[in-house]
């Protein structure tokens, strides 16, 4: 116990002397957040400085090996980690689709020479992932995909079209599910890497209905993909998509902390509550809220000590995205009219509004609520013909 | 530390899941004990087996011939008992009434606490004294009187009360009723005179007292702690019975849903089993959601508790809102998903039922809690 006294002694320290100011309050919405990459512009000098001294120690992947890129942090570690940040307010340093999502992949299934190369870079923010999943006919029965990676030797060429790419159009490289057996549905696909720079790659925003595009689609139009660029073995890329798909729910459930986790009653208060049902509707919220918060902790510390069933994340995704949606909905009702201003500079540009209309696909992307309990009745509770 | 069992205490978690099975099933304590119409509502050849596995004394310190346990610990006996429905004076006697003896001196612990330990005395909690949980509220009044104190008033819902060797008494020194200050426990011993109980079984077969005090009077010895000064002891017997109360809903609940998704996999309809129904699915999926959630919620409270940290008070709350809550959803779901036998005395469901009414009811319902949170947190 006296070594993790030490070492969270070393990390208040460390964070006391590193962590600017400016970066010990939260994001103030997605265009806050330092998502790293090729063409990422700093907010602010605080941000680079956070970033870059956080890259220096590998703790913007604190629990990844140092050869990729990180601080090899025990999992008492790294949540001692975690408690420091939190404790001070400290953001993320990084956030990417690559540190949630393909990173831990490719720790699973990469190469030696794919954890080097894509991991590091991950880890120092060079290079912005994006997802290439879902398809304009293959959302929920995502195995139905189409898009075709045909074999040309010593590469494929890939054509069709992928949906809901978020961020497609800022991202780098895309980890993206293509079919490379027609004969097979989940033994007919292949984990392929590739650069968003390709020739015959184009994305196309789509405009949703908080008037924000974080989402694209993504076209390919004769992609040439080298074959040594596939995660995984040929036609089992199904395996890897499932394993990402339990850390991008776990990444969508909040269940690493941050505002998800949050009592609210206390923030609202602040501007006046007046209203004796609101207040008790936020009170029952707060409960809810916090007891998801101590689930979200002893999710994690059981995952990283392999005791969680390897089906909670479903479980996390579900119940984490039904109580943000519920969060914003209270959050909505009371702001009053205020949080129905759209541009206003009082409100940042319509921040409350577009919050609570961006929560509303927390149910929806990385496998609908609906998906979640199926799999949670399957997989968890093995109830028959689930 | 981590959210989940030391080594320790899943081996204690194995050991008390065998033994509560096996000797406090459902058939053999429960549905026995009120079919006899036993008027103590629990057996006491179960609570001498509580002693001889070390169970009766596990908050107690060491020095006192306990185990100096904690809250993590008790909990876990607690969830089986709830898991079980089993009737036991283990909450009242060795939870709330350990705590608050603990408070207490040396000569008082000497006198209480060798019988409890021993399987061979049961203590009784006197806190309430309305149908609400509002211990705010304390207008019971014991007098100075001599070298001692007299007693009178009324005290509510004091379960297992009439079979209790002592009855731990929180009442008034000196103030008025709404007071923070003025609070002193008292260690009662049934005999003392001037005590009558109206014992009461209630709809989940287990016996309550309300219990009026008329000019008891009581030597100075019976006081426990300090006299006016009892209120910070008083939340500690709060905090242990609430978060007790809470761990072994979550056993309720847990039971509940256990024997329901066990009949979904076995009960036929329209050819199918029901259990293949979406409908039935994913309300099953939801309910384990939340019983994952509560259990959380749980733990981490008494972790806070154990480790003395100043967050317990609001987790506390919140997980005895939230086990409340959840429990109560799924008795709800066990007797829907039971259909037409979910509502006969033959299945268990119904007893579930039952026994979640009445422990969401001991130490706060989800209203009282929330109320709470909300006050904890500043609005």
């Amino acid at each position: 116990m006296s070594d993790l006294d030490g070492f969270r002694q070393e990390i208040r320290d460390w964070l006391e002397a590193n962590c600017p100011a400016e970066m010990r309050e939260p994001a103030r919405d997605e265009a806050d957040i330092c998502w790293g990459g090729r063409n990422f512009k700093f907010k602010n000098p605080a941000q680079k400085a956070w970033l870059e001294a956080c890259v220096a120690k590998g703790y913007t992947v604190p629990d990844w090996p140092e050869a990729y890129g990180g601080a090899g942090m025990s999992p008492a570690q790294a949540k001692i980690w975690r408690e420091e940040c939190a404790r001070i307010g400290a953001r993320p340093p990084l956030s990417s689709f690559g540190i949630w999502m393909l990173g831990p992949a490719l720790l699973k299934f990469g190469t030696e020479e794919q954890k080097v190369h894509y991991l590091g870079e991950i880890a120092r923010g060079e290079i912005r992932w994006c997802q290439g999943y879902s398809e304009p006919g293959s959302g929920s029965d995502l195995v139905s995909l189409q898009t075709f990676g045909e074999d040309r030797g010593d590469h494929w060429v890939v054509n069709g079209q992928k949906i809901w790419t978020s961020y497609a159009d800022k991202a780098d490289w895309i980890f993206c599910l293509v079919r490379t057996d027609k004969a097979n549905t989940y033994q007919g696909i292949s984990f392929l890497l590739f650069d968003m720079a390709t020739p015959g790659v184009t994305t196309k925003p789509i405009k949703l209905i908080s008037g924000n595009s974080p989402f694209c689609e993504t076209f390919f139009d004769d992609v040439k993909v080298p074959k040594h660029q596939i995660v995984g073995q040929l036609n089992r890329g199904w395996d890897v998509a499932k394993y990402l798909l339990g850390h991008e729910r776990e990444m969508i459930s909040g269940a690493g902390g941050g505002d998800r986790m949050n009592a609210i009653g206390a923030v609202v208060a602040r501007n006046g509550l007046d209203d004796p049902i609101l207040r008790a509707e936020l009170a029952m919220f707060d409960v809810d809220a916090l007891a998801y918060a101590a689930m979200g902790e002893k999710f994690l510390d059981e995952a990283k000590v392999g005791k969680a069933h390897p089906a909670q994340p479903n479980m996390m995704k579900y119940v984490g995205t039904e109580l943000n949606k519920r969060r914003h909905e209270l959050l909505m009702a009371a702001g009053g009219s205020t949080a129905l201003e759209w541009d206003s500079e009082r409100t940042n540009g319509g921040t409350p509004a577009r919050s609570w209309l961006r929560t509303k696909a927390n149910s929806i992307e990385g496998g609908t609520s609906e998906v979640m309990l199926n799999v949670v009745a399957k997989r968890i509770l093995e109830l028959p013909g689930a | 530390m981590p959210l989940y069992y030391t080594e320790d205490q899943a081996m204690l978690a194995d050991t008390v899941t065998g033994f509560m099975a096996d000797a406090g099933g459902i058939k053999q304590q429960l549905r026995h004990f009120r079919d006899m119409d036993c008027k103590d509502g629990f057996g006491h050849a179960l609570w001498k087996q509580f002693a001889e596995m070390g169970l009766t004394g596990m908050l107690a310190e060491e020095a006192d011939g306990g185990l100096a346990m904690g809250h993590v610990e008790a909990g876990i006996v607690l969830k089986e008992i709830g898991r079980n429905l089993t009737p036991s004076p283990f909450l009242t006697t060795s939870v709330m009434g350990i705590t608050a003896l603990s408070g207490g001196s040396d000569d008082l612990r000497g006198r209480w606490l060798p019988g409890v330990i021993a399987g061979d005395s049961v203590l009784a909690i006197a806190i309430d004294e309305s149908p609400k949980h509002r211990p705010e509220r304390i207008a019971a009044r014991a007098e100075k009187a001599g070298n001692g104190f007299r007693l009178s008033g009324s005290k509510a819902f004091v379960v297992q009360g009439a079979s209790a060797d002592a009855i731990i008494v929180a009442a008034r020194t000196s103030g008025s009723d709404s007071d923070d200050d003025g609070i002193t426990l008292f260690a009662v011993p049934k005999d003392a005179s001037g005590i009558s109980h109206e014992n009461l079984r209630l709809v989940d077969s287990a016996m309550a007292s309300n219990i009026t005090f008329d000019n008891v009077e009581l030597d100075g010895d019976c006081v426990i702690g300090d006299v006016d000064g009892g209120r910070a002891l008083l939340n500690k017997v709060l905090n242990a019975g609430r978060i007790g109360a809470a761990a072994e809903l979550t056993g309720v609940g847990q039971g509940a849903f256990d024997i329901t998704t066990a009949y979904l996999k076995t009960r036929k309809q329209f050819g199918k089993l029901i259990g293949e129904f979406q409908a039935l699915q994913h309300r099953a999926a939801h309910l384990y959601s939340e019983l994952e959630i509560a259990t959380a919620a749980v733990i981490k409270a008494q972790q806070l508790l154990d480790g003395g940290s100043e967050k317990a008070e609001l987790m506390v709350s919140v997980a005895k809102a939230k086990a409340a809550r959840t429990c109560n959803l799924a008795v709800r779901e066990g007797v829907q998903m039971h259909g037409g036998v979910g509502m006969t005395d033959e299945y268990d469901i119904g007893l579930y039922m039952k026994r979640d009414r009445s422990l969401s009811e001991f130490m706060g319902d989800q209203y009282y809690h929330a109320e709470r949170v909300a006050r904890l947190n500043g609005y």
